[in-house]
Formats: structure tokens, sequence, C-alpha cells
């Protein structure tokens, strides 16, 4: 019956959006207590037990803060920014595929918002959205700190998002599919050295170096940068609103940490699936079994995203800001061509019997060129930069 | 009237006033935004007519990339409305009859077309996925294809020359 089906996918989908809400909200309380530990602090304590409720009390406070709007501000654009940027952040996790499925009498429903065939383009779309919010906020704000920040947001995103599309190329040749639950799968099938972050490395390190770039995370922060433009693009933000532009952030790490993980990491696969899956299926019944496989799966998946939001925050506090030229050289010089070759070599590698590991080669020469030319550089001695 | 009907009707009617917006907003900021809009609902028509691919390349390509380029360069210039001094009456008169001449144009050209019917029983549902695109796209129609990617490469060319700095010019 249909009305089966849409109602478990309401579910499902009111289920993604509400822990996409959970996950950002808990991100912030997260964050703060993985710098109190680099740091050496304690973080935040004093809101409820080792300060859990602590990003209520954020979001509380952001709500009775006075909500200010500029004079000169362009009123419906001021408002329509972070509303944009929140919206987008909020759409892109619709197609990824955080578990197999679930089944009960003879329906087979998959975790998902929604399966469609072009699912990493999708993606690429939201994505490509998502600049608007921090642009119409920043012009909207009629402040030239303010505009600076949108614009070094705009060139940033667009200068990374190409990178960003070539470093995934390599893994659509191999997989011969847009949709993210058949890439997932196809690595699934592969087994646990069949991980995309195996067979495509550079291609990985390309993506995640872009993803930090997309998120506007440190070391690639230049929009919200301190030091030269007061607050960036939300300078003249207060209450809800900012409040609204720093949760998009943390949206769109979550989802970027899903993204990489479906992509690179195997999404809901972990090593001996097959056989847990089979045993499971065995002593539980083929009903029970399938679920409780695929809630264990979706519990794998849901430990890789944590990793990788944990690994955002662990970048952050070690690698300091980049200069906004070496921001651009390195995505146009460096990770474009770089991602360009990848695509070559890997193209080569599956023509040349289906060799699916040639990107590796890239990877070995990069690095023997790397410690040749560590060895002949003078000791104490930092080159000089050119620019 | 079918919900898909509604639907239609609904973006047919957003698209039309974004579109009608674009060229009537006084503010350039206004009108790109206007423009985004249009393109957004353009991507929803694609979707309807099961050209999935079409709607997310066509949100990526012009909404994503050109856009934001739309904006960026108008927010640099700022532009005031005492700046459009390039409208005189002889260009003014000039738009009148061209807009006149392509209006009668496209009456004439829709009242001589005969729209083939729809014929549900040999319609393939698959026809705008991705698949079925791309062997259309590296079989039938390989030299357009080619062509077109050399168009696409001479113009990328062309805009590195363009914006390539020569020895002695500042920065800015």
């Amino acid at each position: 019956m249909d009305l089966t089906i849409f109602i478990v996918k309401s579910i499902i989908i009111l289920a993604v959006f509400g822990i996409s809400l959970l996950i950002a909200t808990y991100s912030t309380y997260v964050e703060r207590k993985v710098a109190a530990f680099m740091q050496d602090r304690i973080g935040p304590d004093r809101a409820g037990p080792w300060g859990l409720l602590q990003p209520i009390a954020d979001a509380g406070k952001m709500f009775f803060k006075e909500d200010f709007i500029p004079a000169q501000a362009s009123k419906w654009l001021f408002i329509l920014g972070p509303a944009l940027a929140m919206l987008t952040a909020l759409m892109s996790s619709a197609v990824i595929p955080f578990g197999d499925s679930i089944r009960f009498d003879n329906y087979d429903i998959p975790v998902q918002g929604i399966e469609i065939n072009i699912g990493v383009l999708y993606i690429f779309g939201v994505v490509s959205l998502g600049v608007y919010g921090i642009m119409v906020g920043g012009w909207a704000s009629n402040n030239k700190f303010s505009l600076l920040g949108a614009i070094r947001a705009a060139s940033q995103n667009i200068s990374y998002e190409v990178a960003l599309g070539l470093s995934i190329i390599a893994i659509l040749m191999m997989s011969g599919s847009l949709s993210v639950r058949a890439i997932v799968e196809q690595q699934a099938e592969a087994g646990f050295l069949g991980w995309n972050v195996f067979t495509q490395p550079l291609g990985f390190i390309i993506f995640l170096t872009c993803a930090f770039a997309e998120c506007n995370r440190t070391p690639f922060d230049l929009p919200e940068c301190e030091t030269e433009l007061v607050g960036g693009y939300h300078t003249e933000y207060s209450s809800m609103k900012l409040g609204f532009y720093l949760f998009a952030e943390y949206i769109n790490m979550f989802v970027s940490s899903a993204f990489i993980s479906s992509l690179y990491f195997g999404g809901y696969h972990y090593p001996f699936m097959e056989q847990i899956s089979n045993a499971l299926t065995n002593s539980l019944g083929a009903v029970t079994g399938h679920n409780v496989a695929t809630a264990i799966g979706t519990a794998a998946f849901f430990g890789k995203i944590f990793f990788f939001i944990f690994f955002f925050m662990w970048v952050r506090w070690t690698v300091p800001r980049f200069r906004y030229d070496q921001l651009m050289n390195l995505g146009w010089k460096i990770l474009i061509p770089l991602s360009v070759l990848n695509i070559i070599v890997s193209a080569s590698g599956l023509l040349f019997n289906g060799m699916k590991y040639a990107s590796w080669l890239i990877v070995i020469v990069a690095t023997v060129l790397a410690i040749m030319s560590n060895s002949r550089a003078p000791k104490g001695q930092v080159s000089p930069q050119r620019s | 009237m079918k919900p898909i009907e509604i639907v239609f009707y609904v973006l047919t009617g957003i698209t039309l006033l974004s579109a009608i917006t674009v060229v009537t907003a006084r503010n350039p900021i206004h009108s790109v935004l206007a423009l985004i809009a249009t393109f957004f609902c353009l991507s929803g028509h694609y979707i309807l007519m099961n050209a999935q691919f079409l709607a997310a390349v066509n949100i990526i390509v012009y909404a994503g990339a050109i856009m934001v380029l739309f904006l960026f360069t108008i927010m640099f210039l700022n532009l005031r409305r005492e700046d459009e001094e390039s409208k005189t009456n002889l260009t003014k008169m000039a738009a009148v009859v061209v807009g006149g001449i392509l209006m009668v144009t496209m009456l004439l050209v829709f009242r001589a077309v005969q729209l083939p019917a729809v014929n549900e029983g040999n319609f393939d549902a698959r026809t705008g996925l991705v698949e079925q695109l791309g062997i259309m796209l590296y079989s039938d129609y390989l030299l357009p294809f080619e062509l077109a990617s050399v168009l696409l490469l001479v113009a990328m060319v062309g805009a590195v020359m363009l914006g390539k700095r020569e020895a002695g010019d500042r920065h800015f």
C-alpha cells in the first residue's frame, strides 16, 4: 500500500531533519569541549551535568538578544540571507543514505530521504547555492566589512567547487553511477579494502581540503577573519539571525562529514558486514535480523560522521589560517591540476585491465618528490615566498 | 485538476512573476535575485518533464556559478540609477521596434506550428535520465558534442588570455 510507504518515508525525512539539527546543536557544545581539551582547559560545565545543556542555554541567549536591523540595510534581503543559509544547509542531507533498508511485512524501504539517480549532482547543486545566503546577507548589511567577507566567501566557494567536482569524477568513473546509494553499495560489495579511500587516496585528500573550504572552516575561514574584517559577512547580524548563520555552518559540517563518509569510507558498510548480517538473519529471522543489521550499519555510519566532525574541530585548533593569496594559489594552481592528473591516471588504470589502485602512483611519486626536495633544501632556512 | 497540473500552474505563475521582476526591478541586485528564482523555477519545469539531469545541471551551472559571478560584479559596481545614461530616446525606440518584430515572429511561428499529440504508448519515462542522455550524446550526437567541447575550450582559453596579467601590469 502506498500510504504505508508514504508514512514511513515521512518519518525518515523528519528523523533526518531532526537528527541534522540535533547533531548541529551538539556540535557547538562538542566544539567548545574539544577546544578546551586541546588547550588544557575544562570548557563549558555549568549548565546541566558536564555542561550538556549549554547549547540550549546558548540558543535561549540568542533568542532574547535584541534583533537589530541597520538603518541603511536592505531590510528584506537582510532577513533573506540567514534564511537562505539555513535552507540550503538543511536541503543537502536529503540524498545521503543513512542505512541499508527497513523491512516489514513485504516492504523494503531504504533509510534515506529520497533516492534519486543524480544524488551527487543534487548535492553539488545545493552546495553551489549555499553561497547565496552569505552573499545576500553580506551585501544587504550595507557595511564594507560585510561586503568584503561576502565577496571572499563567494570567490572561495566558487574556486574550491571546481576542484571538489573534479576530485569526485574519478569515483564516478569507477562506480558508473551518480547515485550516492549505488556508490556506497559498490564499496560494500568490494569489501573493506575496496573503500574509495583506499582506491582513491589522492581524490580523498583533495575532496577533504575542498570540503573544509566549502564549509568556511579553519584554515579556510577567511570570510569571517576577525583580524581583518571584524566579523566578516555577519558583522551586522545579531540575535537568532546570527545564530542561523553559525548554525548553518555546523549543519554544513555534519552534511559534508556524512558525504565524505559515504563517498570514501563506505557509508553504512563496515568490515565483515556480510557475515554479521547473515548471522543475524539466521538467528533472528529474515525481517528482524535484517532490521537489526541495518541499525548496526546506521550506527557505523554515524560513528564515521562523528569522527569527521571531530576531525573538523581537530584541524581548527591545529592549523592556522591561510593568507588569501595562498588560499587561491592552493585552489587553482595545486588542487585543480592535481585532480585533473588524478582523473587521467585513474582512467588509464581502469582502462588497463580495470586496475582500481592506479591513484596510488601519484601519491607515491608526490611523496618521493616532496622528500627529495626537502632533503636538498639547506637546513634551517625557509625558502622565500614567491608570488 | 490533477495534482501535477496544479503544481505546473503554480510553478508557471512563479516563473512568469519572477521573470517579469527581473525586467521591472529598480535595484539591479533584486533583478539578479529574481533571475536566480527564474532559473530555479525552470529547473522545476525540467523535473516535471522528468529531465532530472538537465534540472540539476541547470542549477549548478546557471544558478550556482554564473549568477554568483553576476551578483559579484553588481555588488562591486554598486550601480545607481543616475549611472544609466546609455538609454537615449533612439535606443528606446530601437528596442521597441526590435521587441515588436520578435513578438510578431513568435506569434506567427506559434500559429503555424502543429504540436504533435503525445503518444502515451511509446512514451519512455527514462528519456531524460543520465544514462539515456549519455548514450545519446556519445552515439547519435557525438560530433556536435565534441564540437561544443572544442568551443568551450576556446572560450576558456580566451578567458585566461583576457584575465592574464602582462609583465608590467599593476595588480589592481
